[in-house]
């Protein structure tokens, strides 16, 4: 098809769904209603689980089958960007050279670094409280290392970072998700079901399993989004195609 | 008060979504997307979801635009042809 | 008002498709489809808000307090994530389209039958 047929087609179609999306627009309850009938009961359904970040409720304990669907696609998105982007035949790794960094930027990074990663363990501690969980803080997390990147260089991020264990983390939050849901099978009540002590309502130790799912996506997440990163770094910096002998990977920074 | 900051919050984002749709070179898009994932986040911080505009600010205004990047420099990096590296950061 | 935060969801959502229809860049279509995903978490807030409602966490707020629905904001929020993670995904079929074709420009790929 043609550029300009494709335009088309696509102004057809657009004039189409505007026309029946702003009609939906206008059917629908007006914007800031009060009326909320799934809000009200997923609200009541938490606080009878003594779950203070309605929330987390929502995610892991009212709809987790649901929430172990959504972690499903992301273990097997990370699984197909690996397999995408893994070292063929006919490239060869080249070693970045050592890279130099503003003072200040190093500085500043290296200062950073100890309270960004808190901070994302923070959120994912306390999903169940406050704003955060384990999707947040995870991504949080990951983020957080990569700081060390920007104050060193490629090479200083590999060696504390060893990727197998967190291909392997990935793999283990999702599994431990599945045997979390197990675990109520055991206790005779439904699969994933909130069958742990409830505790004190807004505490730490409070919400039952929903703290262990929460924990299992923190896992998850951190070592996903920390082997996507590392691929897509891996192929940007290190790996070349073969015939590409004289090309030593410059770090990805500019020289000061 | 409220009403104000969310009209604003929203042309904030209808506008950063058409900027980052109209630059067609994905190095700008990247750093528009990142401007998007930004007022996102402000939009849903008025819309009292915290919980959503902290998810968005680390994925949108960071990791989305990170690996857009990667990916231009590994696509941009030709064999024999080191002119254009590093260009991208 | 009333109307305003769901006509703009319909406008992103709009806009991310026309960048993707008119792409020439398959990274850019990549980025095109992150801003039309982004119109279902308005959409989706936006039908959850309400007037003079605060965030639904009960940590240091009375039970009985107005809050906003929290059903939708779980649903957004799991989204976003994994989102990121199925554009990492569509990225790397890029790169690797790169390595297969040498183009990422989806017009010249048509002409290769595959």
């Amino acid at each position: 098809m043609t550029a300009r047929g494709r335009l088309w087609l696509f102004l057809v179609g657009a004039a189409a769904f505007a026309m029946v999306f702003v009609t939906a627009c206008f059917s629908l309850p007006p914007f800031g209603s009060v009326h909320h009938p799934y809000g009200e009961r997923a609200v009541r359904a938490a606080l009878s689980h003594h779950t203070a970040n309605v929330i987390a409720s929502v995610n892991f304990d009212l709809r987790a089958l649901d929430t172990l669907g959504e972690e499903t696609i992301l273990f097997a998105a990370v699984l197909g960007t690996v397999v995408l982007l893994r070292q063929t035949a006919d490239e060869q790794r080249t070693r970045p050279e050592p890279a130099v960094v503003r003072p200040r930027v190093r500085w500043f990074a290296l200062a950073m670094l100890p309270f960004a990663m808190l901070i994302g363990l923070y959120v994912i501690a306390h999903g169940q409280i406050s704003p955060g969980g384990g999707f947040q803080g995870g991504v949080v997390t990951a983020t957080a290392l990569h700081l060390l990147y920007l104050a060193a260089d490629y090479r200083a991020l590999e060696r504390v970072r060893p990727v197998p264990l967190y291909e392997i983390g990935d793999a283990a939050g999702e599994a431990a998700y599945v045997v979390t849901g197990l675990g109520a099978l055991l206790a005779g009540s439904a699969f994933l079901a909130n069958v742990l002590p409830l505790g004190t309502f807004a505490t730490l130790s409070s919400g039952g399993t929903v703290i262990l799912l929460n924990a299992a996506v923190g896992i998850e997440v951190t070592s996903g989004i920390v082997v996507l990163l590392a691929r897509f770094l891996d192929q940007a910096v290190e790996i070349g195609h073969a015939d590409d002998g004289n090309d030593h990977g410059n770090d990805g920074k500019e020289r000061v | 008060m409220t009403d104000v900051l969310i009209v604003v919050a929203l042309l904030l984002v209808a506008g950063a979504a058409t900027a980052a749709v109209l630059n067609r070179d994905p190095v700008r898009q990247a750093l528009v997307l990142s401007f998007l994932g930004l007022a996102l986040a402000l939009l849903f911080t008025f819309l009292q979801a915290p919980d959503v505009a902290l998810s968005q600010l680390a994925v949108g205004s960071a990791v989305t635009p990170l690996m857009i990047l990667l990916t231009v420099r590994k696509v941009r990096r030709r064999p024999g042809d080191s002119t254009d590296k590093g260009r991208e950061r | 008002m009333t109307v305003l935060p769901y006509l703009i969801a319909g406008w992103i959502f709009l806009i991310g498709v026309y960048g993707l229809v008119t792409s020439r860049n398959l990274i850019h279509a990549v980025g095109c489809l992150a801003v039309a995903q982004s119109s279902t978490y308005v959409l989706l807030l936006a039908v959850g808000y309400r007037r003079g409602g605060t965030a639904p966490v009960f940590s240091d707020a009375p039970t009985d307090s107005r809050v906003v629905d929290p059903v939708v904001q779980a649903l957004a929020l799991t989204d976003i994530v994994v989102g990121a993670t199925v554009t990492a995904l569509l990225l790397a079929l890029v790169v690797q389209l790169r390595k297969r074709h040498g183009t990422v420009d989806p017009d010249a790929l048509s002409e290769l039958k595959g």
